[in-house]
C-alpha cells in the first residue's frame, strides 16, 4: 500500500541522537508551553496527564559497574503511507497530509471516540479529561496565540509544531520564496534541547541534513516491523539501546555486522567530525 | 409452523375491519373530514415556515452598531488623506490593513494608524458627535478602539492572508465584499448562540450557495471550493487551515 506520500513534495522528520540526550527534559517543557498542553493540579496522575513529547527511560538491565541508563524522547511518530490512528478515526479528524508528511489532529473535527488512542502502538495521543484551561484564572495569558487550545472530550498529539510550518511559510511568503530553507521551521523540542540531539529537517531534501542522518546504520526507528513506518528516527551507537527499538525474540536481534567500517564512512563524511 | 388458534383469530379480524356498514370505504374517510386535516397540516406548515425562517432568524442574531461609524469612501481617497498610494483598491486597502514584516496580517489598524493624521483637535475631521466622541473618548485616552470584526474567524482556523492576497493574487473583495466604497460601516450582527459574526455563515439561514459570490460567506465549504476551482487542490487538506 506504497502511495501517497512518496510524490508529496515535503517530508518532515526528526533524528534524536540518544547517545547525546541526557534527559533533562527540556523537549517535554517547551513542548508543552509551545502547544499549550494543559496542566492540572495534581499532575501526578499519569493516567490523565498530557505529554506530546515524554521521555522514556531505559536501561541495560545490567549489574553495577555495567549499568548503563539511556532516555528515548518520544513524540507523535508521524507514521507514513498508512498511520494507524488515521484509518481508525470514525470522523475523519485525523489525516496525513501528503505534503508535508504530518498527521494532523483536528480537535474541532474530534469525537472523542479514543479509538486512534488505541490503535496508536506508541502510545503518543492523549485524550482531555478536562477543559485544558480555566478561564478566569489569567492562565489564558500565557497561551501561545497561534495554537488552538484543546477543549474538553478531544484527543490530541504532537504536531511537529505544525504552526511553526504556517510562520516560517508565512515569512518566506513575505520576502517573496516559496520553498523554506533548511532551519526555518524546526519543532520547539529540536530549538530547545540543550543537546542539540534532535535534528529536524526535510526527509525528501538530500541537502538536509535529516536525510543524510537516516541513512547511517546506527539510525533506527521504533517497532520498525509493524510497518508502519515512522518519520522519527533515533541514532544510537550502542546495540542494547538499538535493540529496545523493538520487541525482538532471543537471538532475533541481528548486531550492525561491520561496526568499525560503519563508524570509518561515516566520520569521512564531510561536516559529521563530532561522531 | 401454522398455529390454527392465530390464524383463525386473524381471519375473522380482518373481515371485520374491511365490511363497514356504511358500503366500501371506512367511517373516517370522510370528504369533510379530510378537507379538515389537511387545512389543519398546511395552516401548521404556514406556521412553522414563519416561525423557522422568519423568527427564529430574528431572534437568533443580536445586531451591533460598531462604536464610531468609519467612512471608508472618504479616507480612501488619495486627494484628501495623506498616505494613501496605489492604483487599484487593494493597493489602497494594504496602505491601512498592512502587513508586518514577518508576512503577518494587523488586520483592522490600531488607534496609533487612526493618530498618524487625527492627532490633535485641531485636525481635520467633521462634526459628527461620534467624530468628536472618537477624539475625546479614545484619542484623548489613547485608549483602543474596539472594533467588532465582521469576519473574524474560530480559533481553529489559520487564516494567512499574505498566501492569499500576495501569492495568490486574489482581491481583498472576493472575500469581504467591496468595502472602499462604504460611507457607513454595517451593523455587526452577531450569532448568539455561537458567538460569530453572521459574514461567517452568510445571511441565508438556509446554507444553501445562491449568489455564487465568496463575499457572501466564509464557510470551511467556501475555503475549499475556492481552492478547487483554482486548481490548489493540495490545500484542501486539514492543517493547511487549521491549527
Amino acid at each position: 500500500m506504497k502511495k501517497g506520500n512518496d510524490h508529496g513534495k515535503h517530508k518532515y522528520g526528526m533524528v534524536i541522537d540518544i547517545d547525546k540526550c541526557t534527559g533533562c527534559g527540556t523537549c517535554m517543557v517547551a513542548c508543552a508551553a509551545e502547544n499549550n498542553v494543559s496542566v492540572r493540579a495534581d499532575q501526578s496522575d499519569k493516567e490523565r496527564t498530557i505529554t506530546w513529547m515524554r521521555l522514556y527511560k531505559i536501561s541495560n538491565g545490567k549489574e553495577f559497574p555495567h549499568t548503563e541508563v539511556s532516555y528515548f524522547p518520544r513524540p507523535c511518530m508521524h507514521c507514513d503511507h498508512h498511520p494507524p490512528c488515521v484509518s481508525v478515526c470514525v470522523a475523519t479528524a485525523t489525516k496525513l497530509d501528503f505534503n508535508t508528511g504530518i498527521v494532523s489532529q483536528i480537535y474541532t473535527r474530534c469525537i472523542g471516540c479514543r479509538y486512534c488512542q488505541a490503535a496508536c502502538p506508541y502510545g503518543a495521543r492523549y485524550f482531555n479529561w478536562w477543559d485544558a484551561f480555566p478561564q478566569d484564572k489569567g492562565m489564558d495569558r500565557y497561551l501561545t496565540p497561534e495554537v488552538s487550545p484543546r477543549m474538553r472530550g478531544v484527543v490530541e498529539k504532537c504536531t511537529f509544531c505544525h504552526h511553526r510550518l504556517m510562520r516560517a511559510k508565512t515569512l518566506a511568503y513575505a520576502e517573496d520564496r516559496r520553498e523554506l530553507e533548511e532551519g526555518e521551521y524546526v519543532t520547539a523540542c529540536t530549538e530547545a534541547c540543550p543537546a542539540q540531539a534532535i535534528t529536524f529537517g526535510d526527509l525528501n531534501n538530500p541537502e538536509h541534513e535529516v536525510s543524510k542522518l537516516i541513512k547511517h546504520p546506527f539510525t533506527f526507528r521504533l517497532l520498525e516491523r509493524i510497518g508502519t513506518e515512522p518519520k522519527v528516527y533515533y541514532h544510537s551507537s550502542r546495540d542494547w539501546v538499538r535493540k529496545l527499538g523493538d520487541n525482538f525474540l532471543p537471538g532475533e536481534y541481528t548486531p550492525v555486522v561491520n561496526k568499525t567500517w560503519a563508524e570509518e564512512e561515516w566520520s569521512t563524511k564531510p561536516g559529521r567530525d563530532e561522531f | 409452523m401454522k398455529d390454527p388458534v392465530n390464524s383463525s383469530k386473524k381471519s375473522s379480524a380482518k373481515g371485520g375491519d374491511v365490511s363497514s356498514p356504511s358500503g366500501f370505504f371506512p367511517r373516517w374517510m370522510n370528504i369533510n373530514i379530510i378537507a379538515q386535516d389537511v387545512g389543519f397540516f398546511i395552516l401548521g406548515l404556514i406556521g412553522a415556515s414563519i416561525v423557522g425562517w422568519v423568527i427564529f432568524p430574528a431572534v437568533l442574531y443580536s445586531k451591533h452598531p460598531q462604536p464610531i461609524n468609519f467612512n471608508h469612501a472618504l479616507h480612501l481617497d488619495s486627494e484628501k488623506v495623506d498616505g494613501i498610494e496605489g492604483e487599484t483598491k487593494a493597493e489602497k486597502c494594504l496602505s491601512c490593513h498592512v502587513f508586518r514584516d514577518d508576512g503577518t496580517f494587523a488586520g483592522i489598524p490600531k488607534l496609533e494608524k487612526c493618530t498618524e493624521c487625527h492627532d490633535d483637535p485641531e485636525s481635520p475631521l467633521g462634526e459628527t458627535p461620534q467624530e468628536k466622541a472618537f477624539m475625546t473618548k479614545y484619542v484623548a485616552d489613547d485608549k483602543e478602539i474596539p472594533w467588532f470584526v465582521y469576519s473574524k474567524q474560530p480559533d481553529c482556523v489559520y487564516f494567512p492572508h499574505i498566501a492569499h492576497v500576495k501569492m495568490g493574487n486574489i482581491d481583498c473583495t472576493t472575500c469581504h465584499g467591496d468595502f472602499a466604497d462604504n460611507e457607513k460601516l454595517p451593523l455587526y450582527v452577531k450569532n448568539r448562540l455561537t458567538g460569530y459574526s453572521m459574514n461567517i455563515w452568510g445571511e441565508r439561514i438556509s446554507g444553501f450557495y445562491w449568489n455564487k459570490k465568496f463575499s457572501d460567506r466564509m464557510k470551511m465549504d467556501d475555503c475549499a471550493r475556492c481552492h478547487t476551482e483554482k486548481g490548489q487542490e493540495q490545500n484542501n487538506a486539514c492543517f493547511v487551515c487549521h491549527k
